[in-house]
């Protein structure tokens, strides 16, 4: 088997804060292949999009410090790259797709001068020829009109619209890896569906892996191969979709699973997750879940669990494995 | 009661009067464009509720879903008369409420309160929970003294799950599940007949939703509360709802039982909504769109249905005529021409 596209190795970040120091990603290492899509699901503050940035170098340091691990990206250790082989990284290699196009988009320039100033500055290529590109780009992701929407201003597109010209920026490169961060939170379920099957043709279309991060376990079940749960830094579980839908291990997730109210079987209450989660300053010893967690024992609340593989390819970071 | 047809889809003889009663509820905003378009007249309208009508039975919960931009919110808004509306009827709990003003209009506010989307804007960040609380209190003149206030105070806090110890902070201390938890405390304060929420679960993370929906349902079956639950999320929904109105700019295209929208969805729109959330099941059907082209404006729509132009049924008379509410028994109203 050739290695893995990206491998992200006991990544640890620490931001310095006036408060005090916050961990907010914790020894997290998972990889991600060629061709594969790996969804991160959390919830708000677990560490996904931290995770994400220090993957693009995106991380600003100070206050931020990557306090252990390693992240190879086409065998090239990303955190040692120089300020130039960084540059080459982003935008050619890996490409970002936000979740707030408005606030990701500059509103002063048309969206064509924005897609052409990232051709010619990645590509070299001659201004007439990125025009060329930029309009045939945003063909691709499906705005109608396109050659006539290069002149067009963000403020002129709609939700959905403009999250396509961010793709269209994504893809200008031809990179080989997306990360695709909540692209469709903002967004209405009808617009969410057309983005979702974009992405996943896009996907295919240019032969891309993919980091998808999300809140919603409805948008991995199906935007996914492999997935990773998140919660308060750590990652809990880890496996490809079907073992975790089908068999998650984590009391995390199932607690998540079991949280979502369904469109198909009716229960008058939800079963959630109880409490809230811990203030990241000073968070529970051992375990971070275990103050919530149904099956917290004394151990969970001394030290922290390592992650076991528990089936093939599915890992899960809970002391209940360790029993069986 | 100016809609009979409605009238007698929900009457059946042993029901209760309707808590809330909508009858051709419009809201018409319009626009006066640049000084040019000013200066001869020329304005558009946004059509942004426009002809609405729905009733809700006490103890009952009545879902509002649709997409940004149909209505849903403005619609919360005209039942509080937060705004007023260009035309139609209110009935709450058999008042009419928009010939009411001054005390008597206070009065029926103190029936019905609202909880809002983001509990970070929603509650004065200056303000001790205390302080928060007892406010209405105050305006409704239902406590006399601070210790009536307090002891009144404690009570919503433990209503509502929180503890004791939280009547004295601020809002910044508090996640924001706990603060919907002080929204809806706040809600509480002056026993209303009936809450209605706009969007009060979207902001909270999958976990929270799960305690809040949960707090609003047992509050629902404590004081028989009636509900009026605006969401843009399906699966919420559908496990909270009674009674679903489905609106699109500004339309309700498709109302009735939950079990029958969710089992049986005839609109077009409806049946698009369903086929677009992505359910948490790697083995159901993946998310997809089954309607053309992006949501209509609400400004100057067409004269007949507003799905015409992106429909896959349509036929040559949905751009002409706009299809009435037709009953497809047991009280589940389309308004579609082929459906």
């Amino acid at each position: 088997m050739s290695s893995p596209l990206l491998t992200v190795e006991d990544l640890t970040i620490r931001f310095h804060l006036k408060r005090g120091s916050l961990t907010a990603v914790n020894g997290v290492s998972f990889n991600i292949g060629h061709g594969e899509t790996f969804g991160l699901v959390g919830e708000s503050g677990s560490g996904k999009t931290v995770t994400a940035r220090a993957i693009m170098r995106l991380i600003p340091m100070p206050p931020g410090e990557v306090a252990s691990g390693e992240i190879h990206f086409e065998e090239r250790n990303v955190l040692q790259l120089n300020d130039e082989e960084i540059r080459d990284l982003r935008g050619r290699r890996i490409a970002m797709v936000f979740q707030e196009p408005m606030s990701a988009l500059n509103p002063v320039y048309s969206v064509g001068t924005q897609i052409i100033d990232v051709l010619r500055t990645n590509l070299g290529i001659s201004k007439a020829e990125a025009k060329e590109r930029a309009a045939e780009l945003l063909d691709l992701v499906g705005i109608p009109s396109a050659r006539s929407r290069l002149n067009s201003y963000v403020h002129e597109f709609s939700g959905g619209m403009r999250q396509r010209v961010m793709l269209a920026m994504a893809l200008s490169c031809d990179p080989k890896f997306l990360i695709a961060d909540e692209p469709t939170t903002a967004l209405d379920v009808t617009i969410q569906a057309t983005i979702l099957e974009l992405i996943q043709s896009m996907i295919e279309r240019f032969d891309m892996s993919l980091l998808f991060i999300t809140h919603n376990l409805g948008v991995v079940a199906h935007a996914c191969d492999k997935i990773g749960v998140m919660y308060a830094s750590h990652l809990v579980e880890l496996g490809s979709k079907d073992e975790i839908f089908a068999n998650p291990q984590h009391p995390y997730t199932v607690g998540l699973l079991n949280s979502i109210p369904r469109l198909d079987d009716q229960q008058r209450y939800l079963t959630p997750i109880e409490g809230s989660v811990c203030n990241m300053l000073a968070p529970p010893s051992g375990c971070k879940f275990h103050p919530r967690c149904p099956h917290a024992m004394d151990v969970c609340r001394k030290t922290a669990p390592a992650m076991r593989e528990i089936a093939p390819g599915h890992i899960s970071a809970c002391h209940l494995n360790d029993q069986s | 009661m100016s809609n009979p047809a409605l009238n007698e889809t929900f009457a059946t003889t042993s029901e209760p009067a309707p808590m809330l009663e909508v009858t051709n509820l419009t809201k018409h905003f319009t626009l006066h464009g640049d000084l040019v378009s000013r200066s001869v007249g020329r304005t558009r309208v946004l059509k942004a509720v426009d002809d609405i009508s729905f009733v809700l039975r006490p103890s009952e919960t009545l879902g509002l879903v649709g997409e940004s931009g149909c209505g849903k919110s403005t619609t919360g808004r005209l039942i509080t008369r937060l705004i007023e509306p260009t035309s139609g009827r209110i009935e709450l709990d058999g008042q009419d409420l928009l010939t009411l003003s001054g005390n008597q209009l206070l009065k029926m506010r103190k029936k019905a309160q609202l909880v809002f989307q983001d509990p970070y804007s929603s509650l004065n960040p200056r303000k001790t929970i205390m302080q928060i609380l007892e406010r209405p209190l105050v305006v409704h003149k239902l406590a006399t003294g601070w210790s009536e206030r307090r002891e009144r105070v404690l009570d919503l806090l433990n209503m509502v799950g929180l503890g004791r110890e939280h009547i004295d902070r601020y809002p910044h201390e508090f996640s924001g599940g706990q603060r919907q938890r002080i929204a809806i405390a706040r809600a509480l304060a002056v026993e209303p007949r009936i809450v209605i929420g706009d969007e009060p679960v979207s902001a909270l993370d999958v976990s929270i939703q799960a305690q809040v929906l949960n707090l609003f349902r047992e509050l629902q079956e404590k004081f028989s509360l009636t509900y009026l639950f605006i969401a843009h999320d399906l699966s919420v929904i559908r496990h909270i709802s009674d009674t679903v109105v489905v609106m699109y700019v500004g339309k309700v295209v498709e109302s009735g039982p939950v079990e029958a929208i969710f089992s049986e969805p005839q609109h077009p729109y409806t049946k698009a909504l369903m086929a677009a959330v992505p359910v948490a099941d790697p083995k159901s059907p993946p998310p997809r769109l089954t309607l053309t082209g992006e949501v209509s404006s609400p400004i100057d729509p067409p004269p007949g249905c507003r799905l015409c132009k992106r429909c896959p049924i349509a036929t040559p008379n949905c751009t002409t005529e706009p299809p009435p509410l037709r009953d497809f028994g047991g009280g589940h109203m389309v308004a579609c021409h082929n459906a």
